[in-house]
């Protein structure tokens, strides 16, 4: 305890040097614990909003049909077909000019089916969700979510309200809480609303969309998991596609969630590894001023040795002087950092993005910059406890 | 107390050698005040650095309170010079960035003395050299003659076998240099065992014993 007060006094008797000496910890701490928190933190949040996805969802993704288009009527003679197959629901976007009133904004239209809502597990807010009428008679018919109503209508209760989609009249008839996946879809694809409309309907809407369908989502039945879904499923479309298994996708959201964390790894330990390599530098930097400290005390240590202070002492004075040093530039950095999270989650603040410290990478810096403290400070140290009492007392007169 | 038997301590300066010491020998008894005098270069410094464990001799015999120190490792030094030495050096030597009382503690940190009796001792020290009322003073905030005094009272602190002082009135003018001769007087007729280390005779004179150094070789006086 006395020795750490001891050492905060050293360093505090040059504090312009000390902060600059610090710096280089300083700096290194930041680049861990910022960039490994933004990485985990993002792929945290990407992972929870897949997983919420709920468990029975299967996406499935055309590649090639062949010239064999997929079409609603086939999506429907499978769930028919298939018991393991409870709900599909084709899958189709496109971005659109979207207005209501003076507001307008790029939307994010998805073309689907009433089973969409069921599969996604999406909670209906106000009105109703589509209908297989709408499908049938390609209504000028939208559900809004959340954001979108509040954002732009002004209010959430807005059912029967007219949005503009391309300059076609569109009725709002119900507004559901907002889908995490397609959120993030959204925040990479730059759309700031999110319409849903009859499959049938986009295909008149959109230039892109067409009555092929190329993605589609499937739940599986009641009684039934998603292995036997995608196992139907499979069966289904190898028949369909002469058993060329490259022609389509089927990935559940756990095989999401494992390249989603393949890659946080990945990212992890590459940043990890350049934040370490700073940190060293910074630890260079402190053995620099280390021995410039013992030099400059060469008097003082000769002073200490004549009244007794052993060579354990002293080395474990300037040791602590050197990790205090160390120590004090991390608690420096971590609390930059934690700032630093702090204004991009404020930046970030209407996506579903989520930034804080990650505790394990805090606990990992503290660690780093203790090891750190103590290789770099050992040779000065040791160079200060092996100083001979006479010459050191002797030294500048 | 102290014993010196032909002691020799040979210094390689470039192609020459210095023999600062040469079979040197000599017997202090506790609460002796004995001055040792001689003009620079005359082997003072090599003596008093011997005596305080400082330094080893190359040849002869020292006993501390009876225990030979030769043969004796560096930590060991360090606790004979923190237990058994007081040093008062003719440049103070006090830590520049403590305070008085902080620089009389420190001999009592490194023996591992208590923080409400290390507080109680150095409050006694300063008081007896009478600076209890400048105690959290830094020495640069200090006269030199309150400076030398700090240094005695951290060599008094640890009640040492034997209070080794070098020139300590060589930084000082003649007026405070014999307030501080006055109180080593006072530490003697406590009876504190105390080795002076001086080039002056005045001051060498305010001993019961001198004894003098020249080329290395120690010859009694008598006064």
């Amino acid at each position: 305890m006395l020795s750490i007060k001891m050492a905060l006094r050293s360093i505090g008797a040059n504090k312009m040097r000390a902060a600059l000496t610090m710096l280089g910890i300083i700096i290194g701490v930041m680049a861990l614990v910022v960039l490994v928190s933004l990485v985990t933190s993002t792929t945290e949040t990407v992972t929870n909003e897949v997983s919420s996805l709920g468990s029975s969802l299967l996406t499935v993704v055309v590649n090639d049909d062949k010239g064999e288009t997929v079409h609603l009527t086939d999506l429907r003679g499978w769930v028919d077909e298939q018991p393991a197959v409870g709900a599909v629901a084709p899958y189709a976007r496109d971005s659109i000019t979207g207005r209501f009133g003076s507001e307008s904004g790029t939307f994010s239209v998805y073309g689907t089916t009433p089973d969409f809502h069921d599969i996604n597990a999406q909670k209906l807010l106000r009105g109703r969700y589509l209908k297989n009428t709408d499908v049938a008679n390609a209504s000028r018919v939208c559900v809004l979510d959340e954001t979108t109503a509040e954002n732009l209508i002004g209010y959430s209760d807005c059912v029967g309200e007219k949005i503009t989609l391309n300059g076609v009249k569109y009725t709002v008839i119900g507004v559901v809480e907002n889908d995490k996946s397609i959120s993030i879809t959204s925040l990479f694809s730059g759309t700031a609303y999110t319409a849903y409309v009859p499959f049938t309907s986009l295909i008149r809407l959109s230039e892109t969309a067409t009555t092929a369908i190329n993605a589609f989502y499937i739940g599986a039945a009641e009684g039934f998991s998603v292995d036997d879904a995608e196992k139907a499923m499979k069966d289904v479309l190898n028949r369909r596609f002469n058993d060329d298994e490259d022609a389509y996708t089927i990935s559940s959201q756990n095989l999401i969630e494992e390249a989603m964390n393949s890659i946080t790894n990945v990212l992890t330990i590459l940043l990890g590894g350049i934040a370490a390599i700073s940190l060293i530098v910074g630890g260079i930097g402190i053995m620099n001023i280390m021995l410039v400290t013992v030099t400059e005390r060469t008097r003082e240590i000769g002073i200490r040795k004549a009244i007794g202070a052993s060579r354990s002492t002293i080395l474990r004075q300037f040791l602590i002087e050197a990790v205090v040093l160390c120590m004090f530039g991390c608690a420096l950095g971590i609390f930059i950092s934690w700032a630093i999270l702090q204004i991009i989650s404020i930046i970030t603040a209407n996506t579903a993005l989520v930034f804080h410290l990650q505790g394990r990478v805090v606990g990992l810096s503290v660690l780093f910059c203790f090891i750190i403290g103590v290789v770099f400070g050992l040779y000065p140290a040791n160079k200060a406890a092996k100083m001979k009492p006479i010459d050191a007392l002797h030294y500048g007169g | 107390m102290i014993e010196l038997r032909d002691v020799s301590k040979v210094y390689q300066i470039g192609e020459e050698r210095v023999r600062a010491l040469d079979h040197a020998s000599l017997h202090v008894r506790p609460h002796e005040f004995v001055s040792v005098i001689g003009p620079s270069g005359s082997g003072k410094s090599t003596l008093m650095n011997i005596i305080g464990c400082l330094d080893t001799a190359d040849a002869g015999e020292y006993l501390l309170d009876g225990t030979p120190i030769e043969a004796y490792t560096e930590n060991e030094l360090a606790r004979v010079r923190n237990i058994k030495i007081g040093f008062v050096f003719q440049s103070f030597n006090l830590i520049s960035k403590l305070s008085a009382e902080e620089n009389v503690e420190l001999p009592l940190i490194y023996q591992g003395v208590r923080t409400s009796e290390r507080r109680e001792r150095v409050r006694q020290a300063l008081a007896k050299v009478g600076l209890e009322h400048r105690s959290k003073h830094l020495p640069t905030e200090l006269s030199g003659g309150q400076q030398q005094r700090v240094a005695i009272a951290r060599a008094l602190v640890t009640r040492p076998s034997l209070i080794l002082a070098d020139e300590p009135t060589g930084n000082l003018d003649s007026h405070t240099g014999g307030e501080i001769m006055d109180m080593f007087a006072e530490l003697h007729e406590q009876g504190n065992t105390i080795v002076l280390i001086t080039h002056d005779n005045d001051i060498a004179r305010r001993a019961k014993r001198v004894v003098h150094i020249l080329d290395g070789r120690l010859t009694e006086v008598t006064l």
